[in-house]
């Protein structure tokens, strides 16, 4: 380990002297490298699609995604499940409704649920690993036993036992569930980052120039310790799309079901997967699309934004 | 080495230690507080003054924190109200849990078995198909559902190709014996054979199911850390004294490359136990997965805080394990 650190720090300091791109800020090289990296095209591309289908879908979806189809709408053949026909490409759920209006307004719930869940850990994190990081000694030492213990609950058993102590369920429960779980993770990487930082001669030098302490930690340490920090938040954003779906698969999601999600309708399907697998396969393809697109997006950036690989 | 030891020790009472205070404010922050989970909302003043009494919610908070406590460290958790009303808390986790063990250690078996050599050879063939393939495959594994992944082999083998059995831990017919609950090892115990080759036919696509994330996340590992290892100087020192390969391959990099690997299955057993309570829902299998699930839903707290203390304490032992190995491994550590 050592000894790769001291090849790495030697070698960083012979590239600074003869690269080209000297003047060229870490944010922008790795733009660079983005750009031309194949993993990250296919991850954008497949969240752009989904992000465009959230946003149009009210206006392309069909049908009412909460309203049943009647008797004398629709043939329903031998089952009552309506098999596809005009009008109801994907046909019916197992309940009469449109199966393609509540995929594409599925995608609505699901980002919904992913991106809060995300953004609430990330908040409670950066509050947490700020706090670690900045002030370190007993403070460090304080809030790591915390993260320690909440790393120490298997998450989905966390996401669960958070999401059992809400009277009434909804999409809510969900979010909070998983964004809880996702605090401890970002506080123990910001710290880990943070504390890296302190030590590091920029700060020093601030410190030795007599900058105020806040200062410090959010103009000088922050900015330098969040690379890692986007890497992971779009990472989580595929981890909160797979265990919201867990987490409504459990029943823990919203009672009603007028509002669709995919991992709800995977869930329900779950009773009719041996005669109609149709009802399960469709939201759970969107579900893997989804959280694919957003583990290329945040695989490639961890490797853009990994010093080791700027030339 | 004791000193470290002692150290994660101490290290881990803690983690029990607060554990067990949060447990406690968790019990305390139930909407209603215990008396209505047991009464419901619409029991009178006077019965819930009582069971208050009964339950000594009446005495200081102190002092109803130390008797939780005591009794939990006795292994009373209390008595379930809704997965199976009546058993003791405890008794439902122990009845449960060797089918979810059986469950995990298969699965990591098959995650292991199967992650080390491919992530070693997609490592020494840099690139090659093997490399290319396995690499898809962990980042579409990552991203697939366990759940969907239980449907999908459940689908295509149980139902369509009916190859295997869809449901349950053994078929109904079956009087097998009971020695530990494992029901693989007890058919191999009593030598009913037939029983044993049930059992395990019923473990194979739940195990399958629930080993894909544990297999790309320890291929990955593995192959980094090879990559790693075959860059390191001591490696390009073997070569030049003129080890063989063979040599090179088995004492060099494959025992430097095992640290980051052992570490990382050490991680894995806490999501395989989530993946558990997924996989036993898609196949009915009566282990403590479903228990959560049951128990979430009827709000079974009694139930609910056995399983998350017990998933907790064998997580941190887990981990204490894989650090202990670790410091065996590489005598660096031990020093520190």
């Amino acid at each position: 380990m050592v000894t790769t650190q001291r090849k790495q720090r030697i070698d960083d300091l012979a590239e600074s002297g003869a690269a080209p791109d000297m003047g060229v800020s870490l944010a922008v090289s790795a733009w660079r490298r983005l750009r031309r990296s194949p993993v990250f095209l296919v991850g954008a591309t497949i969240i752009g699609v989904f992000v465009l289908v959230a946003a149009l879908a009210p206006f392309v979806a069909p049908h009412d995604p909460g309203a049943y189809m009647l008797e004398d709408q629709v043939s329903r053949a031998s089952n009552t499940i309506p098999p596809p026909q005009d009008g109801h490409p994907l046909g019916g759920d197992q309940y009469g409704r449109d199966l393609l209006s509540r995929i594409l307004l599925g995608s609505q719930q699901t980002l919904l649920v992913a991106v809060l869940a995300t953004v609430i850990g990330l908040g409670g994190g950066l509050i947490l690993g700020i706090t670690a990081g900045a002030f370190g000694g007993w403070v460090d030492a304080f809030v790591m036993r915390i993260v320690d213990v909440m790393l120490s609950v298997p998450s989905l058993l966390l996401a669960v036992s958070i999401g059992a102590l809400f009277v009434q369920q909804s999409q809510f429960t969900v979010i909070v569930a998983v964004a809880i779980v996702q605090i401890p993770i970002f506080g123990r990487l910001l710290r880990g980052t943070m504390l890296a930082q302190r030590a590091s001669d920029h700060v020093l030098a601030a410190r030795a120039l007599g900058v105020k302490p806040t200062a410090i930690v959010f103009r000088h340490m922050l900015p330098n310790a969040l690379g890692p920090v986007i890497v992971q938040a779009t990472l989580v954003l595929a981890l909160a799309i797979i265990d919201a779906a867990a987490l409504s698969f459990l029943g823990l999601g919203a009672a009603d079901d007028s509002t669709p999600e995919w991992g709800q309708m995977l869930g329900s399907a779950q009773q009719v997967i041996d005669s109609h697998p149709q009802l399960a396969f469709y939201p759970a393809i969107c579900i893997i699309l989804v959280a694919l697109g957003f583990t290329l997006v945040g695989e490639s950036l961890r490797d853009a934004l990994d010093p080791k690989n700027r030339r | 080495m004791l000193r470290y030891t002692v150290r994660r020790l101490a290290q881990m009472v803690l983690v029990v230690f607060a554990l067990s205070i949060l447990l406690f404010a968790w019990l305390r922050s139930l909407p209603g507080g215990p008396v209505s989970a047991l009464l419901g909302d619409r029991a009178t003043p006077e019965s819930r003054a009582a069971l208050e009494a009964q339950l000594g919610l009446d005495r200081p908070i102190l002092v109803q924190y130390w008797s939780f406590v005591s009794r939990a460290v006795t292994g009373d958790f209390g008595t379930s109200t809704g997965v199976q009303r009546g058993t003791p808390a405890l008794e439902v986790f122990l009845q449960r849990f060797p089918a979810t063990l059986e469950l995990s250690i298969m699965a990591l078996l098959l995650a292991v078995a199967f992650a080390i050599p491919v992530g070693y050879l997609a490592a020494r063939r840099r690139g090659g198909w093997l490399d290319n393939v396995s690499i898809v495959w962990s980042l579409v594994g990552v991203a697939v559902p366990v759940f969907f992944l239980a449907f999908l082999l459940k689908y295509v083998f149980a139902v369509e190709l009916g190859w295997l059995p869809a449901s349950g831990r053994q078929d109904t017919g079956i009087d097998a014996t009971r020695v530990t609950g494992f029901f693989m090892l007890d058919g191999v115990l009593t030598r009913e054979w037939d029983a044993a080759w049930n059992a395990f036919v019923h473990l194979l696509l739940p195990a399958v199911a629930l080993s894909t994330i544990p297999f790309a996340v320890i291929f990955r590992i593995t192959r980094a850390a090879v990559l790693d290892v075959m860059d390191e100087d001591y490696v390009r020192t073997a070569r030049a004294k003129g080890l063989t390969g063979m040599v090179i391959r088995r004492r060099h990099v494959l025992h430097n490359a095992m640290l980051p690997v052992v570490t990382t299955i050490g991680l894995q057993t806490g999501a395989l136990l989530a993946g558990a309570i997924l996989t036993e829902r898609v196949f009915n299998i009566s282990g403590i997965g479903q228990a959560v699930a049951l128990g979430f839903e009827r709000k079974d707290f009694p139930v609910l805080q056995v399983v998350i203390v017990s998933a907790a304490m064998v997580y941190v032992l887990v981990n204490l394990v894989v650090d202990l190995s670790y410091a065996l491994i590489d005598p660096r550590l031990r020093t520190r």
